[in-house]
């Protein structure tokens, strides 16, 4: 397993040459080119002011998914699969992919999303349905604290639960 | 009634606290459980798989249901076994005590029907609650075996067999963005108040397609409330057979137990018209 994964991230280096290679933000680990998009994301933005209110706007996001990755990394259930995370990186990416969901590009006023596209990320990982609903608690934990109502939280979560099928790998 | 357990939204299923717990299902995604066993709704068919389990584990659930109508009461109570989210089975034990009215019915004071219901369904396709980016629903087929205690009382009145199975399909879609849970059921059967006064009658002897829908609103991760419609087949000539609606309210106290309480209309049963009343389940799951 190791020795394809260190040939995946060579052809990947390799494979990078093709685009620029981004600049390592502050805090953060590098890690291997891949192309940007915000195709990544894996869902469509809402485009819904209400709702976007209701989560507080970007800042709002911002405190769900800090507390979201704080929540994820101290529960014993599931604090295992996250221990070799890039925790700050997956702060951002996870808080730019939020508010892209939530209010749309950066060009409409919300967000770009610049991390890696959800099977990639998840791969090797073998999270299962359980893992996956206990972060959907937490997450639910995290959005109660920040004082969204219950109607908007289920409109993110709609967003967020058909990602299970490229996140869980063991069924 | 409701058949989800209260609370939807993912969350809390079975997760229980600590380390070490079963289940893993987010909640309300095995249902509550039915009158007749199995994760439903109070009277109508859901196509959940009951428990707590998610596709990598056995889950179960029991439950203690009690419903006051002005001339009976019916009790029911049973176990629901839900394996790998696939497959669920289920046996229910239901009393329909005639009570005073046992004796104007010629039956004898406190007079009990019994019945048994053993109970198989298998999940088709579809996932109700992931499943958020199509219409697609949770699709499931099933069949409940009922064996009914009083083949002479049963015959009596007009039934033709003591003895019944039903065929069901249902179709089950948590709409996460509208906070509502529906869903709809197709029943094939031959049994008269679902079987508690026999199967097939002296007025019609054949399996009918009955339906049965439900809607709910998820108020918040503890609270469903919704309305239930079931529509039964009118086989005895001694007494016509009325279709069955509730609205009803599902809380979750915790990720493993919750009530539903339901207002209940059953119609005319065995000549005693309007029997309108409290239904109450109790349900624990794991
Ligand atoms: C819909 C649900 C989920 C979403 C939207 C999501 C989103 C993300 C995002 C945006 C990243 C960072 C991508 C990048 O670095 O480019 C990420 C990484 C990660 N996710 Fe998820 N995730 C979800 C479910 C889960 C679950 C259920 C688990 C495990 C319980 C999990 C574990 C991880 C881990 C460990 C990383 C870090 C990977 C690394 O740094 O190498 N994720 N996720």
């Amino acid at each position: 397993m190791r020795l394809i994964l260190a040939a995946t991230a060579l052809s990947l280096t390799f494979a990078g040459v093709a685009f620029a290679q981004q600049p390592v933000p502050p805090g953060e680990q590098p890690v291997e080119p891949y192309v940007q998009s915000n195709a990544n994301a894996g869902a469509t933005p809402m485009r819904d002011k209400a709702v976007l209110e209701a989560f507080h706007g970007k800042e709002g996001i911002a405190r769900i998914t800090s507390d979201l990755v704080d929540r994820n990394i101290a529960d014993p259930r599931i604090k295992d699969i996250f221990a070799t995370a890039d925790v700050v990186r997956l702060k951002r990416t996870l808080s730019e992919q939020f508010c892209y969901i939530l209010a749309g590009p950066a060009s409409d006023g919300g967000c770009d999303y610049t991390g890696k596209d959800m099977s990639a990320t998840h791969q090797y990982q073998g999270i299962t349905p359980r893992d996956f609903n206990i972060l959907v608690e937490n997450l639910q934990k995290a959005m109660d604290k920040e004082g969204v109502p219950f109607a908007a939280q289920n409109k993110l979560l709609a967003k967020l639960a058909p990602m299970s099928r490229q996140v869980i790998e063991r069924r | 009634m409701a058949a989800v357990a209260a609370t939807l939204a993912f969350g809390s299923g079975a997760v229980q606290a600590a380390e070490a717990e079963p289940g893993g299902k987010l909640l309300l995604t095995g249902g509550v459980s039915a009158l007749e066993g199995g994760g439903g709704g109070g009277v109508a068919t859901w196509a959940l798989i009951g428990g707590n389990e998610t596709s990598r584990g056995v889950g179960g659930s029991v439950h203690a249901t009690y419903v006051n109508v002005p001339d009976y009461e019916l009790r029911s109570a049973g176990v629901t076994l839900g394996l790998f989210d696939r497959v669920e089975l289920s046996l229910a034990r239901q009393d329909f005590d005639t009570g005073a009215t046992g004796a104007k019915l010629g039956l004898g004071q406190g007079f009990t029907f019994k019945q048994t219901v053993a109970g198989v369904k298998v999940r088709l396709i579809g996932d109700a609650v992931y499943d958020q980016d199509t219409w697609l629903p949770q699709v499931a087929v099933g069949a409940q075996f009922k064996q009914n205690d009083q083949p002479a009382i049963v015959r009596a009145v007009g039934a033709q067999d003591d003895t019944g199975i039903d065929y069901y399909a249902a179709a089950t879609k948590v709409l996460l963005d509208r906070s509502l849970v529906v869903s709809g059921a197709v029943r094939l059967t031959k049994a008269n108040q679902t079987g508690l006064l026999g199967f097939g009658g002296d007025k019609h002897d054949r399996y009918g397609a009955q339906f049965e829908g439900s809607a709910g609103w998820l108020v918040s991760k503890r609270l469903l409330v919704g309305a239930e419609y079931r529509t039964k087949p009118d086989n005895l000539g001694f007494a016509k057979e009325d279709d069955w609606a509730d609205v009803f309210v599902a809380y979750a106290f915790s990720k493993t137990l919750s009530v539903t309480a339901a207002y209940a209309d059953l119609g005319d049963i065995a000549t005693f018209r309007n029997q309108r009343g409290l239904y109450v389940s109790l349900q624990a799951g794991f």
